[in-house]
């Protein structure tokens, strides 16, 4: 059995490295519908920049990391503030993790106030600092306005993290800004509480009791509830503050993902919608450069630990599903679309999840190799099966709660296998005949008004003369 | 009158649960019947209103700087939490409330005054809209097996059963009789619930009178003639609700559980479901998590488990499901009793009927189901529910439990119920409210020489003249889970068991979904109606127009406006929703005015003022599940306090955001 896991161990190694991406089934489909929209080109940054259009009196594109050579996670296009020239975003990047200067992540149309992500700044243990840093990011405040500098990690991990040259803001340098710690987890310990969730739900032999205490071990909903926390705090600083946020944690690929894409979705009712729920996931996953190859290659049962792996996105996802529970009439998909993503993202005949960044796809040309799950996705008959029948657009900012009592389990996933849905899925359909016929009836009735007062004005014609 | 020591309180203030910083100020009333806290605020001059009934505890805490707080804990889970700016003042109130909450006559509760200007043949008629005559003839009774017994005219035998009782039609008065006094309470085996599609019943009673060895004829006598009374089967189960341990302790005291090798022909089954004092504390220890401020994920699934609620919920579930299965799966008949026979027997027999017969998953059906299985078989709502003051160690969640098995259930077979949530909810309510007579005393008896049906009123009228507020859109009288039985899963499976925070934190507004999927489908149902209505309106003009059209006949158009969406995509757009406190520590989060939090409540206000669904919930008693949950419990906690330490010592602020 060693000898087994020892192979087991290279496969998916072998599985995992670059070169043998291009063996993977995305490479190999051929798609058997036709392509009415090629999803590689759906969701263009020059497009996605165009939204933002009052923004562009303070933001610019940048294509500084045209070819990947100042941030290797970036794509080549990014937005950043006007005034902040290329020349200065290449000294910023030596002074962030992984070269992840920070850039826009949002723009709340609102009030002008903004999210912004990045890596942690590299001061190190004797507090280097970067004249072009402070600048840039001071260049995103509008006069007499303060920030907040929102850190994924506790002040005790930020702490260490200057030992390996990493760190934080100094207040001292950045007096405009305050500086929040949260304590959103990382890698391994995510990795091991989905792994004891999955395990608590696949174990049908305990009571009641040792069910809960194994899903309280499990800790998910823990992660789900700091995550949530921590981007309903951003949310809050930008709606109701009126103050911009810069979030980072170490790398800013994971957790800053989490807290910016899902604060876009409680400020950002366009974010709810399936079009601009799939530019948030191009945007902020796929675009800053979350390395899905490397978080999403085994999900819960891989017996060797990886040292990559995180259910980062799947934590995303079930946040996502948390603020829909709450608002179910406010996002324009239901749970199968998350359920459908969740799939995608760790095995998939499309391209659109693999390699780990924009730079690592552009090199694997799955552009021109692969079909783009949206290509598939956004096709009619798919969107249908995704589309929320509840769906009324809600332009409000959703404030979620928070309460480990609003915060249950996602049935519809981890206990997916585990129990038969067929009760649900007919209320489900109940649900939807609800709503259709209603759309039928006023269809018609809306015909039949038509041709009446057609007739009428008709009568009235010839009575008229 | 003569308990109320002060009338009225200035300057009181009621603490938000949620963002305790936030407080109203007001004036606090008492009357004969309420609490009743009036806001200053001139724009909303909000009431909260308080049923004495509905006062669980009540509890002096230590006085502040700020004055002195009275905490109020309510049946219904709600909590109020006053500031009080006298000492004296919080003494008179606290001294007055504790007698006021625990009135010693049936005359002091609160439906011996509601009136809800109803003439008297309509409160008649609302006593007779659930008969459980028609019921017992609905289920197929009387039969060649089973007969109307007047053995208990007059309370003779049993002073806890009703007088109307169903026995088979070969148990004699002897047998009846015999049996009787063997049984605790001479509570003997009578009919609960009869299965027409194949003759098997489910019986209830008391425990035998066993002992270590003690035996009667008679008793043996009765569970043959229920076994016979079902010529589909040869056995009979005996489900002793108890967990074996507790039926064998009983024994000591000269009662206990059937012996297999007395009574020919039975099955004897233990299902362990816990006595109403461990039910009591699981219930305060789940109470006691839900009651914790900001809790951690870990604080609240601990607390959850070691309250050891779910795990109760899933015994009398199990033990309904059991007997569920034996009749409609095996044919046999079963004899449920526990120790009284009022409490886990009225439980299981009552899930079990739930489980077996798709009646009682209706409005209606419902309200037979407790009328029958809780009210008629003597389950002691007065000792139970404390509505006068009694035993505290009499006092037990029992009927709660079965309401939350019926949640539950509806929660895994959502269209199988004619009823929503609120309905629930609300039954619970008037459970302990005692705004209606439905629930007063322990037993039929003591109800009728109470003459409780010529001088209060019914619930079951009240509820179905709201019928609408109360409808399941989901539900279908033809769709397939309004079929037959609900089968639920045969493995183990645990997670179906879930916290109801609908019900135990229904007060906190905004821990539930903010959005209601039952009212938008409601409103989406009733819009159809009304164009249903109208498509056959404009279907026979057009008619008559295309007939007439020949001579010309001119049609004026005065057909209503298109029918909007409107109706109700406004209500489900206008959120109530402002953020909670996200920031873990209120200090640590610096301050700047919030621009946007009034026109935010205002959406609040309107928007549950619309939801509002019971008119007596407003109207009258209970104005605490309507306009006045939002001024206690809304989330609006978030943005507040921060201004509040605006500006102070920015210092130590940044130490805060150091160590959040």
């Amino acid at each position: 059995p060693g000898e087994c896991l020892h192979h087991s161990c290279s496969l998916n190694y072998a599985l995992s490295t670059l070169d043998s991406i291009t063996l993977m089934y995305p490479f190999f489909y051929r798609p058997m519908f036709e392509v009415i929209e090629d999803g590689w080109h759906s969701f263009l940054p020059e497009q996605e920049f165009e939204l933002y259009s009052s923004a562009s009196g303070e933001w610019r594109l940048s294509y500084v990391n045209k070819e990947f050579a100042v941030c290797p996670s970036y794509p080549p296009t990014v937005i950043v503030p006007k005034s902040i020239d290329d020349e200065a975003l290449r000294k910023v990047a030596t002074f962030r993790h992984g070269g992840r200067f920070p850039v826009l992540s949002y723009y709340h149309q609102k009030n002008g106030m903004v999210i912004m992500r990045s890596g942690q700044p590299l001061t190190g243990t004797n507090g280097r600092r970067c004249k072009e840093d402070e600048k840039l990011i001071n260049a995103t405040l509008r006069v007499g306005k303060r920030g907040y500098i929102i850190d994924t990690r506790s002040l005790n991990v930020a702490q260490q993290a200057r030992a390996k040259g990493g760190g934080f803001e100094q207040e001292a340098h950045y007096p405009q800004w305050r500086r929040i710690h949260k304590s959103i987890e990382r890698y391994h310990i995510l990795q091991e509480s989905l792994i004891k969730l999955v395990e608590a739900c696949n174990d049908q032999t305990h009571n009641m009791d040792r069910w809960l205490s194994k899903l309280e071990a499990s800790n998910w909903l823990t992660h789900i509830k700091e995550i949530l926390t921590t981007a309903c705090l951003a949310a809050q600083c930008i709606d109701r503050e009126g103050a911009s946020v810069l979030i980072h944690g170490t790398e800013g690929t994971d957790s800053t993902l989490q807290v910016t894409s899902l604060a876009q979705i409680i400020l950002e009712p366009r974010s709810r919608t399936i079009r601009g729920f799939e530019a948030l996931i191009e945007r902020e996953w796929l675009q800053a450069g979350h390395p899905f190859q490397q978080r999403c290659a085994q999900s819960a049962y891989c017996n060797t630990k990886q040292k990559w792996e995180a259910p980062v996105f799947l934590l995303f996802l079930d946040c996502v599903w948390q603020i829909l529970r709450q608002f179910p009439c406010s996002f324009e998909f239901n749970e199968n679309f998350l359920i459908m993503l969740f799939e995608h993202a760790y095995a998939s005949q499309f391209g659109t999840f693999l390699g780990n960044s924009e730079s690592e796809r552009c090199k694997l040309k799955l552009q021109q190799k692969t079909m783009s799950l949206w290509s598939w996705v956004n096709q009619p008959s798919e969107l249908s099966k995704y589309t929320n029948p509840l769906f009324e657009a809600n332009n409000l900012v959703i404030w979620p709660s928070v309460a480990p009592q609003s915060l249950p389990l996602w049935e519809g996933i981890f206990l997916r296998w585990n129990r038969s849905s067929k009760y649900l899925d007919e209320a489900y359909e109940e649900m939807v005949n609800i709503i259709e016929y209603n759309k039928e009836l006023q269809a018609k009735v809306n015909i039949l008004r038509r041709q009446l007062a057609e007739l009428e004005t008709e009568d009235g014609m010839q009575e008229s003369p | 009158m003569e308990h109320i020591r002060t009338p009225k309180v200035e300057n009181v203030r009621l603490v938000d649960r949620v963002s305790p910083k936030k407080a109203a100020l007001g004036t606090l009333y008492l009357t004969a019947t309420h609490v009743i806290f009036v806001e200053n605020s001139p724009d909303t001059r909000k009431e909260t209103w308080i049923l004495h009934s509905q006062i669980s505890t009540i509890e002096k805490q230590a006085t502040t700087a700020t004055g002195c707080p009275l905490l109020i804990r309510c049946k219904n889970f709600q909590i109020i939490q006053l500031i009080i700016p006298q000492e004296r003042d919080c003494h008179d109130v606290y001294i007055s409330l504790i007698r006021l909450a625990r009135p010693v006559k049936y005359e002091e509760l609160y439906c011996f005054s509601f009136n809800p200007m109803l003439d008297k043949e309509e409160r008649e008629q609302g006593w007779v809209l659930i008969n459980l005559s028609e019921e017992y003839k609905r289920m197929g009774l009387p039969n060649n097996y089973w007969q109307l017994s007047d053995v208990n005219r007059e309370y003779r035998v049993c002073d806890s059963y009703p007088t109307e009782l169903y026995v088979p039609k070969s148990a004699t008065a002897h047998i009846i009789v015999g049996s009787s006094k063997f049984r605790s309470r001479r509570r003997f085996p009578v009919l609960s619930y009869y299965y027409k599609d194949n003759h098997a019943s489910i019986c209830r009673s008391s425990q035998p009178l066993s002992g270590f060895s003690a035996r009667c004829l008679e008793d043996e006598q009765m569970l043959q003639a229920i076994r016979k009374a079902n010529p589909g089967s040869d056995f009979v189960y005996v489900v002793d609700t108890r967990p074996k341990l507790n039926a064998m302790a009983n024994r000591a005291a000269g009662k206990g559980y059937e012996n297999e090798d007395n009574y020919s022909n039975i099955k004897f089954q233990f299902i362990g479901i816990e006595n109403i004092h461990v039910m009591r504390n699981s219930l305060q220890k789940m109470l006691e998590v839900c009651e914790l401020k900001s809790p951690s994920m870990s604080d609240f699934l601990w607390g959850l488990e070691n309250s050891g609620w779910l795990r109760h919920i899933k015994a009398i579930m199990d033990a309904g499901i059991f007997i569920a299965k034996a009749v409609s799966e095996e044919g046999a008949s079963v004899l449920v009793h526990c120790s009284d026979g009022w409490d886990r027997t009225a439980q299981v027999c009552s899930v079990a009927s739930l489980l077996l017969d798709p009646h009682y998953r209706t409005l209606k059906g419902f309200m037979v189901l407790i009328e029958k299985d809780w009210i008629s078989f003597g389950h002691k709502f007065n000792h139970r529910y404390g509505n006068l003051d009694g035993d505290p160690k009499e006092i037990s969640p029992i009927i709660d439990q079965f309401i939350e098995c019926v949640w539950q259930l509806m929660e895994q077979f959502p269209c199988a119920f004619e009823f929503n949530e609120r309905f629930l909810i609300h039954i619970q309510h008037h459970i302990y409210s005692c705004q209606f007579g439905n629930f007063l005393c322990n037993s039929q008896k003591e109800r009728r020489e109470l003459k409780i049906q010529e001088r209060t009123y019914s619930l079951w009228a009240h509820l179905w003249k709201n019928r609408a507020d109360y409808l399941n859109p989901l539900f279908r009288a033809d769709h397939s889970q309004t079929q037959g039985t609900l089968h639920l899963p045969t493995t183990p499976c645990n997670f179906m068991y879930k916290f109801w925070s609908g019900m135990y934190n229904r007060f906190e507004k905004g821990m539930q979904p903010r959005q209601s999927v039952t009212d938008y489908l409601m409103a989406v149902k009733e819009e159809t109606q009304q164009l249903e209505e109208e498509l056959e309106a404009l279907e026979e003009r057009l008619e008559k127009i295309q007939k007439v059209q020949l001579n010309c006949t001119k049609v004026k158009s005065k057909q209503s406006e298109p029918s909007k969406h409107s109706g109700f995509s406004t209500s489900d757009n206008s959120i109530a929703n402002t953020p909670q406190d996200y920031s873990g520590n209120m200090k640590s989060f610096p301050s700047r005015s919030p621009s946007q939090g009034d026109e935010d409540s205002a959406l609040i206000l309107t928007q549950d003022n619309l939801k509002n669904s019971d008119p007596d919930l407003s109207a009258n008693s209970d104005q605490e599940s309507g306009v006045e949950d939002l001024s206690c419990r809304s989330p609006s906690g978030g943005e507040h306090a921060p201004s509040e330490d605006s500006g102070k010592d920015r210092d130590s602020d940044e130490a805060v955001f150091l160590t959040a």
